[in-house]
């Protein structure tokens, strides 16, 4: 046993050894202000920089190792790690406890940071590049208005992913109302988090897309109760293989995974409807347990750099706030309309801000009666259950202590 | 008595590990987001009888599943010989090399309507079944992947049964039912009880095999704390308070189970 052991272990140590160096591509620093880069060079620096999982350049595939590259050039070393979603990250900080330089949260997370006094106040001044490169439209946005602390990293938009296969050719699928359409039955897919599916269902009722009251929510979930009987599941993640292997003809999601996903299979069609949606940004912050600042703008201006933000998205997938950025990218992808849409179909797309604590508390709530709505149980249940359990644990004690005295000591076999 | 001072190491461990945290969720569950004294998470906890019941009742049946599966097969088991038993185990402990995400991410290609299974009884003209995103595929997510904690204690507890024992029995004139029921049995009560207890815990407290294989529409207990823990409803309060009423539920239930098990000896026993 212990032979075969450390054969396993062997294996699983060599493994590595085998992987195939990437023959990364190389940097070209001669446009950068390289005063401004090297200036902590020698001093053994780090930072700690938090982001999304597959959210940046990192090497694979014939890609720029931004991380690398930024090493490099600066001398500060990147301790990189990466979380899954921005509850994830929330949850982490407000645990204390972690001290990371640099984070990537979505808007509405950073407007719940910023109420809550989670984030440092950015020095747009150690940022050069974010006056000129970052695009006026998403600048100055309200989940952090005058970008006092956050500079966008990327955005993109929620729509309607669609199989031209499955549906009818007849249909220009155009609104949200399609993923009420009885003919899609058990062909669709939904979010399973709560604030992307109601922002559908608000999207469809003509509100706005943050919740405003209880009755507005009340009214979308109603809504929402109507479809859960149309639909095959709420998904997450799990839509990328449900799309492209035409296993449900339609669902809402977001633009920069439908370009991948379009990329496995030609059939599929993703489109903003006319309703309006969400446009959303991810931005790069800086907490309050940042030990680093200037490191950590420095780092953020370096994302900033045109070919750093290049080599990003193209890895990525999703858009680019950054001018210098989009200006190098090809004709297709800059006249992409799932990446690039026109100023018109955006202006009909609202951020998601945070909500107040008791409408946010409401929508959980209504969101967990919407997906437990089948069964209608007595709130009293649960604790008769447990009463009868403990009656039950006493009474079966009880007799079997009585059972064991009128056997005498239970000492002797009784069989 | 030497050896005592050998699990001070153990009882740091589980004083840090287990039993700090435990106090943190206790803490959690009765205090508002902004620390103070309440009573309503517990109150709240409540209003998701739906999804407890649900839980619960998937686990049973996952477990009685495991059960009928894995007794039997437990039972052969242990009357093979050395060679065939270690290639057994060998077999049972092969799937929990691969990571538990991706083995259930497989039942999901293999369910789905252009699934694997599907495809095959098209082509055979039996039509599409429907299996993916229904409360049986959960229940065969949960069996699929908890089946080994139920056979390997079985298994060990069903190795010690002595096979004089049961050919004594025979002797004496026991028909097979007989032997079962008075022999077998009863000697194999600790694997069953230690069987059920590592199913049904897991069963009961599992996340996200139900959001893979159950469609997202049947939310178990412990995506409801996933959700309030690292999930949109973000309410730590509330979760430590769901996962405090499981912990009580499962702890009541297992009490119940053990009074079953009326052996003074606790060999092999979990709990």
């Amino acid at each position: 046993m212990m032979k075969k052991l450390s054969l396993f272990l062997a294996v699983l140590v060599l493994l590595p050894l085998l992987a195939v160096p990437a023959w990364a591509q190389e940097l070209d620093y001669s446009e950068m202000d390289l005063d401004y880069y090297t200036r902590y060079r020698g001093q053994g620096r780090s930072i700690n920089v938090y982001n999304w999982g597959e959210y940046i350049s990192d090497g694979s595939d014939d890609s720029l190792n931004v991380n690398k590259a930024f090493e490099e050039l600066t001398g500060i070393k990147v301790v990189y790690s990466t979380f899954d979603t921005n509850e994830s990250l929330y949850a982490k900080l407000k645990t204390g406890g972690s001290s990371y330089d640099v984070i990537i949260p979505s808007d509405y997370m950073i407007a719940r940071m910023i109420e809550e006094g989670m984030l440092l106040p950015l020095d747009l001044g150690n940022i050069p590049n974010f006056a000129t490169h970052i695009n006026p439209r998403y600048k100055d946005q309200s989940y952090d208005p005058g970008n006092r602390y956050s500079v966008p990293y990327t955005w993109g938009t929620v729509g309607l992913i669609y199989n031209a296969a499955m549906v009818d050719e007849n249909d220009a699928i155009d609104s949200w109302g399609y993923l009420w359409d009885p003919i899609y039955a058990d062909n669709m897919l939904m979010f399973s988090n709560s604030k992307d599916a109601f922002g559908v269902a608000f999207k469809l009722l003509g509100y706005p897309i943050n919740a405003e009251s209880r009755e507005q929510l009340d009214r979308a979930t109603e809504l929402l109760k109507e479809q859960k009987p149309l639909l095959q599941a709420y998904v997450m993640d799990e839509i990328f293989d449900k799309m492209t292997g035409g296993e449900a003809a339609l669902a809402p999601y977001y633009a920069g995974d439908a370009v991948t996903m379009m990329e496995d299979n030609p059939d599929l069609r993703f489109v903003v409807p006319k309703e309006g949606s969400n446009i959303f940004t991810d931005a790069m912050c800086v907490p309050k347990e940042a030990k680093n600042k200037e490191l950590a703008e420095m780092y953020i201006n370096f994302m900033l750099e045109p070919e750093v933000g290049l080599a990003n998205i193209e890895y990525i997938g999703y858009s680019t706030p950054n001018d210098r950025v989009y200006e190098l990218l090809d004709d297709e992808t800059k006249n992409d309309p799932v990446r690039y849409p026109d100023q018109e179909l955006l202006d009909s797309c609202e951020y998601f801000v945070n909500l107040p604590p008791d409408l946010a508390a409401y929508m959980d709530e209504k969101w967990t009666e919407l997906l437990s709505a089948d069964e209608r149980y007595s709130r009293m249940l649960m604790p008769l259950v447990m009463l009868g359990c403990v009656i039950a644990t006493i009474a079966l004690n009880t007799a079997r202590a009585v059972r064991k005295a009128r056997l005498g000591t239970g000492k002797e076999p009784i069989l | 008595m030497k050896f005592r001072y050998a699990s001070i190491p153990y009882l740091i461990w589980s004083a840090v590990f287990v039993l700090v945290p435990l106090g943190l969720v206790a803490v959690f569950a009765f205090t508002t987001q902004t620390g103070t004294f309440t009573i309503d998470n517990i109150a709240r906890v409540s209003s998701y009888t739906p999804v407890f019941m649900r839980s619960v009742w998937l686990a049973i049946l996952a477990t009685a599943i495991c059960l009928c599966i894995g007794y039997p097969l437990a039972y052969l088991m242990s009357r093979m010989s050395g060679v065939s038993q270690r290639t057994m185990v060998m077999l049972i402990m092969l799937p929990m090399w691969i990571n538990f995400l991706l083995r259930t991410y497989a039942w999901m290609t293999l369910l789905e309507n252009n699934g694997v299974i599907n495809t095959v009884l098209r082509a055979l003209g039996f039509g599409t079944v429907r299996m993916i995103n229904t409360q049986g595929a959960v229940v065969l997510g949960m069996v699929y992947n908890y089946l080994p904690f139920m056979i390997l204690p079985l298994y060990s507890i069903m190795t010690k049964i002595d096979d004089r024992v049961i050919e004594a029995a025979q002797d004496l004139g026991a028909n097979p039912l007989t032997v079962f029921s008075r022999v077998i049995f009863p000697l194999s009560v600790p694997g069953i009880s230690t069987g059920v207890t590592m199913v049904f815990v897991p069963a009961i407290s599992t996340f996200i095999i139900s959001r893979m294989l159950g469609g997202g529409s049947n939310m178990l207990i412990g995506d409801l704390i996933d959700a309030q823990f690292l999930g949109n409803a973000y309410n730590p309060n509330l979760g430590a308070a769901i996962s405090m009423v499981l912990m009580v539920f499962i702890l009541l239930v297992m009490s119940i189970f053990n009074q079953f098990d009326d052996s003074e000896e606790r060999e092999g026993m979990l709990i």
